[in-house]
């Protein structure tokens, strides 16, 4: 049933289309009365005054804390995104080894890590370096170094499942050509398949780097300094956590709304480079895991 | 890293004595349990609503999902601890702990329910186009062709990524550590700090907890989704 909603329901006469419209406007007062008792709630106790607010108007609130904080975010997804790319080939690659013992290794360390909560990796590496009592690494850059590496760990298996789904996804027929043009099979992986399955994978791509950016908040348990712990901060020296919180959730859902968005784009324009299917979900875990 | 020998095992198996680490696991287990619920149900009617005919209904329930699905877990969980609590007030259990226990439960179950909703719709779209067409012909109209037609094959159809989802709110149940829940990945944390010699062991031995807790929940949604598939 794709894509057409209409077959749930008859196209409206007139009478049912009168019907919705009185429907459509009852429940839109309905909705507006739940604002309005929530804005009444939150008035009451004074949380609508101008002063919670007004923080969020001045240039210094966002010069010294939601914008470092927003950087600082977009570093962490930044670097997560490169270096789960590079894990996710990888381990993707030793997935589909003709090599048993490579295969096996890779689909172990990649089912580990996608079975594993982030905040529980992340906490760990976090503590591990602070007890490593190594001294090449400053000690402020340890919460900037477990987030990256959680979210590196995470989100490439889940690349590396995107690869490997992205070769299975391809017609048969492009390794046979390659094949038969004389190549091997790891030269057909290399230069056929595999250059087509990441064009495929792009849009999902797109998909989980919502995730990454999204994850990048889990920083906030291990004092990292991103988006939600400044508005935190904000919050905290102005008393109006609320608002601050509210102020950090629009950002986010601003930012992950166009990449959201950006998903489909992404595979409508790379959907002709490749014989593979342009999807924009990541592959799930229940599947995968009796394969 | 220190050889492995017996002083290093009793080490950590004396850690045990000092930590409940099962406790720590059942306040996730619970978590998720009620969490799962709530947002099985809101999920649903998120999901009727996004297939309804009303245009504003449609629209309500795409905001809803598009607002929850676009914002970090983390700021839900603080938003309730700090904001809900902290702020405005608002208790849920007169107990101190058992009210940031139902305040996280509120925000995974909140976060959740966007995801279970688009669960559901894949759910919907595996539903052959005759089968609300056969409804419709025989004079059932919008919410009896949805309550007898489409979302018991809906529900069938979407086994599969509502266990996804079931397995990420699994995972996600630790998040509740930033709402002051004193769940396994806190105490994992606090372990570390006790004993940071074996903490090699300590992380492992979490690790291993969640793997547990949801390969048979990867298993059985797998093997569901294949049993309870509609044959078409």
């Amino acid at each position: 049933m794709s894509g057409s909603q209409s077959v749930l329901f008859d196209v409206p006469g007139p009478r049912t289309r009168r019907r919705m419209a009185w429907l459509n406007l009852l429940f839109g007062l309905v909705v507006a009365g739940i604002g309005a008792l929530l804005l009444v709630l939150l008035a009451r106790k004074g949380q609508l005054d101008a002063a919670l607010w007004t923080p969020f108007l001045e240039f210094r609130t966002w010069e010294s804390f939601l914008v470092p904080g927003l950087v600082h975010t977009l570093q962490a997804a930044g670097l997560a995104i490169i270096g789960s790319s590079v894990f996710g080939l990888v381990f993707g690659l030793g997935r589909l080894s003709e090599l048993r013992i490579l295969r096996v290794v890779s689909g172990t360390v990649v089912e580990f890590f996608r079975a594993v909560p982030v905040l529980l990796m992340m906490i760990f590496v976090w503590l591990a370096l602070g007890f490593s009592g190594n001294r090449a690494i400053d000690p402020q850059d340890y919460p900037l170094i477990a987030v990256v590496t959680a979210l590196v760990l995470y989100n490439g298996s889940v690349f590396a499942e995107l690869v490997r789904s992205g070769v299975h996804g391809l017609p048969r027929g492009q390794r046979e050509a390659a094949l038969a043009t004389g190549l091997t099979g790891p030269q057909s992986l290399r230069s056929v398949e595999v250059p087509q399955a990441l064009i495929a994978m792009l849009p999902a791509l797109v998909s989980q780097l919502v995730v990454i950016l999204k994850d990048t908040a889990l920083g906030y348990i291990i004092t990292y300094r991103e988006l939600l712990q400044e508005a935190r901060q904000v919050g905290s020296g102005n008393g109006n956590i609320l608002q601050a919180l509210a102020v950090a959730a629009v950002v986010f859902i601003v930012i992950n709304y166009a990449l959201t968005k950006a998903a489909p784009w992404v595979g409508q324009r790379m959907g002709r480079r490749t014989s593979g299917r342009a999807k924009a979900e990541a592959p799930s875990l229940v599947v995968a895991t009796r394969d | 890293m220190r050889a492995l020998d017996g002083a290093y095992l009793d080490q950590f198996a004396s850690l045990f004595e000092t930590y409940d680490v099962p406790a720590a696991f059942w306040v996730n287990i619970k978590l998720t349990f009620f969490a799962a619920v709530l947002s099985l149900v809101l999920g649903t009617v998120l999901a009727v609503m996004r297939i309804s005919p009303l245009p504003s209904l449609r629209w309500a329930g795409t905001s809803y999902v598009n607002v929850f699905r676009n914002m970090p877990l983390t700021i839900i969980i603080v938003f309730c601890v700090l904001g809900l609590w902290g702020q405005l007030g608002v208790t849920l259990a007169p107990d101190f702990n058992e009210n940031f226990l139902r305040l996280a439960i509120l925000g995974l179950a909140v976060y959740h329910a966007a995801f279970v909703c688009e669960a559901l719709r894949s759910g919907v779209n595996t539903v052959p186009v005759g089968q609300a067409e056969a409804a419709r012909a025989i004079g059932l109209g919008f919410l009896p062709t949805a309550r007898l037609i489409i979302l018991p094959q809906a529900f069938r159809g979407s086994v599969a990524p509502l266990g996804n989802t079931l397995i990420a709110l699994t995972k996600n149940s630790t998040v509740a550590a930033a709402g002051s829940v004193a769940e396994a990945s806190g105490l994992m944390g606090t372990m570390i700090e006790f004993r940071p010699d074996v903490i090699f062991a300590i992380f492992f031995t979490f690790a291993l907890g969640f793997v547990l807790l949801v390969i048979p929940v990867g298993l059985l949604t797998t093997s569901l989704s294949r049993r309870l598939a509609v044959a078409r």
